[in-house]
């Protein structure tokens, strides 16, 4: 009996790694191929089924003029975008998490719980249905096509996640800690930056998390409100699609994008497997 | 340094937390607030502390306005049932704490925090997370923390009750030493608890709070003695008072078919609706006594108590030793009759075995 649950086990971690890893070594062999080694048939090992170049990395650098598709620039906009927008997001959500956790608002009907749904139904509607106002916004303020209008966007769209993560979190800090820093002579500021803020890193780090993959992963928005001034990663690796479809570049476009998620990945789960995400408070 | 409270009342929805509070706490005395759950205690506390702010009423510390005081600047100290420390810093920074807010220098922090845990028993802990603590040693830290300040007011919220028995008894003997050690002439202690045997062990100056109205005041002794009324008695006692409705006519009580000469301190009384109280432990097993009903039997500690029934009339008793009886056992028990109480109609105290009455 245990053999073949031993057996069934391995089979399912087999058959969900299969899932898992084969596109992304679909997409590692790809990107080493070229047109030909593309349509001549399936072809997995280097060396031997195919003879790897470079060339599908080669474009991604070279600049339009030589007839490379840059994606250096748009990467850095990526990257530039996603870590602000997240750390703002984190910065304001975080402590309007705090506020809705420990204080009591009232206004006519709404209260405490309508605020944090509010800022999670921004979430909610459809991005097409988001999209049609912030175009119309960020044109009236000459932002569209900007930097600062995708920041300002996706802010929007990042905060409601940093907002849920951590009021949850702050709910299960027990209010006594905040009490207790009050009475040792912290006044309320001074007790959420000493005592609550070193105790929620966990919290902000899974909530930064996902603000970074979220924001890092956008496409929509990023395609509807940029034209040719600003570009970003997902925009510029769609862009690379023309008459032939070059695999061999979208494969290492795609390649080079999710890097920085799989970095953020080993991150997170050095911090989890040290036993920092729970336990630091009971 | 007097702490006087005038009328504090707190009622954050149907319920009062607070009802017309008033007391004059003097520094250098241990008080102790004895009422039960959700009597209030906490939310007087907190109140003390200046975490809550009462809907009416005044609090004044050595002459000044203490309502108008931020929690921060109130320089006092409070322990928690819960053990509330701070997770991300060891056991020395968690008892530093204080003192850093206060920018004192290192080596007087120093100095300070080895002798707090020294009156602690932490030393050698300094070091230690949180985490890696019991959850004594996690009081005691607080404990610590809380003393280091030397705080005018000292609150300690049922610092016991989360703790095991064993422990339960350890702290409770270390904090009646420390104290008694005059801890600081111009400290006022003031403790919550649930436990009437505390309340006796730490022998300081008794509030009887029920739903958040103080019921009755007074040195420990005399609150065990005298209680001021039925509410006070059940309270006070751990298991609670027996109350028996009885007769008292002829110089003899009669309930439930059992009549008993009615000792002097009540014989004389002549309300109707009477009640007799009597504790747990003013009722013994006697081969000639009257016959009960075992309804339950449970052994806490060394102690055995008795659920017992007769008619209408249930009673608990206490017996200091282990004794093992099965459901529906009939067994006979005799009445300390002369440590009886008598609480009149009103519920207020009529008669007390010593000497105390309403009138």
């Amino acid at each position: 009996m245990s053999k073949f649950y031993t057996f069934l086990k391995y089979f399912f971690i087999v058959f969900w790694a299969v899932f898992v890893v084969a596109p992304f070594l679909w997409a590692l062999t790809t990107s080493f191929k070229d047109f030909q080694s593309v349509n001549g048939g399936v072809t997995y090992i280097p060396w031997v089924d195919f003879e790897p170049n470079l060339e599908g990395w080669k474009v991604l650098i070279k600049s339009p003029a030589k007839g490379g598709v840059d994606i250096v620039e748009p990467y850095f906009n990526s990257l530039f975008v996603t870590c602000t927008a997240s750390l703002i997001s984190i910065i304001l959500g975080t402590l309007s998490a705090y506020a809705l956790s420990r204080y009591t608002f009232k206004a006519g009907f709404v209260k405490n719980n309508d605020i944090t749904f509010f800022f999670i139904s921004q979430r909610i509607m459809p991005p097409i249905v988001l999209s049609i106002p912030f175009f119309l916004f960020l044109s009236s303020i000459n932002l569209l096509d900007s930097l600062v209008g995708l920041i300002v966007v996706y802010i929007v769209l990042l905060m409601p996640i940093a907002v849920w993560i951590m009021v949850d979190f702050f709910n299960k800090v027990p209010r006594e800690i905040d009490e207790t820093a009050l009475i040792d002579g912290c006044n309320p500021y001074q007790a959420f930056l000493k005592v609550v803020l070193p105790n929620s890193i966990p919290g902000l780090i899974v909530a930064g998390m996902f603000c970074i993959i979220f924001g890092w992963i956008d496409f929509f928005f990023a395609f509807i409100l940029t034209f040719t001034e600003v570009q970003l990663l997902p925009v510029k690796i769609v862009a690379l699609n023309s008459s032939v479809t070059p695999w061999w570049s979208l494969s290492a476009s795609a390649l080079v994008s999710v890097a920085p998620l799989i970095i953020v990945a080993f991150i997170v789960e050095r911090y989890l497997s040290k036993g920092n995400l729970s336990g630091a408070i009971k | 340094m007097n702490l006087i409270a005038n009328n504090l009342t707190y009622k954050p929805s149907e319920e009062y937390h607070l009802n017309e509070v008033s007391f004059n706490f003097k520094e250098g005395n241990l008080y102790t607030i004895l009422g039960r759950t959700l009597s209030g205690k906490t939310t007087l506390l907190k109140t003390i502390a200046g975490l809550l702010t009462p809907d009416s009423g005044a609090i004044e510390f050595d002459g000044k306005d203490f309502l108008k005081v931020p929690v921060w600047k109130r320089n006092v100290a409070m322990v928690y049932q819960q053990f509330i420390n701070y997770p991300h810093l060891n056991v020395f920074e968690n008892i530093a704490f204080p003192l850093r807010q206060r920018k004192i220098d290192n080596e007087e922090i120093k100095n300070k925090v080895m002798g707090s845990l020294k009156s602690v028993g932490l030393i050698g802990y300094e070091n230690r997370k949180i985490q890696e603590l019991s959850g004594g040693q996690q009081q005691r830290v607080s404990l610590a923390r809380s003393l280091v300040k030397n705080a005018k007011i000292l609150l300690l919220d049922e610092p016991l009750v989360n703790l095991d028995y064993k422990l339960r008894e350890q702290l409770r003997e270390e904090f009646k030493s420390l104290f008694s050690k005059g801890l600081a002439d111009e400290t006022i202690l003031i403790y919550s608890t649930t436990d009437p045997r505390e309340t006796m062990e730490l022998n300081g100056e008794v509030i009887v709070l029920d739903e958040g109205k103080v019921l009755q005041v007074g040195p420990a002794k005399e609150i065990f003695e005298n209680p001021s009324s039925l509410k006070v008695a059940e309270i006070s006692n751990d298991p609670p008072m027996n109350i028996i409705e009885a007769e008292i006519s002829n110089e003899q009580i009669r309930f439930e078919g059992i009549e008993i000469k009615a000792p002097s301190h009540l014989s004389k009384l002549k309300d109707s609706g009477l009640k007799i109280g009597l504790r747990s432990s003013d009722i013994e097993l006697s081969e000639n006594g009257h016959e009960f009903e075992v309804e339950l039997a449970e052994i806490s500690g060394s102690e055995t108590l008795l659920h017992l029934k007769r008619g209408n009339i249930k009673i608990i008793i206490s017996i200091e030793e282990v004794l093992n009886f099965k459901i529906h056992d009939k067994i006979k028990i005799d009445f300390k009759i002369d440590r009886a109480y008598a609480f009149g109609a009103d519920g207020k105290l009529a008669s007390s075995p010593f000497g105390g009455n309403n009138g």
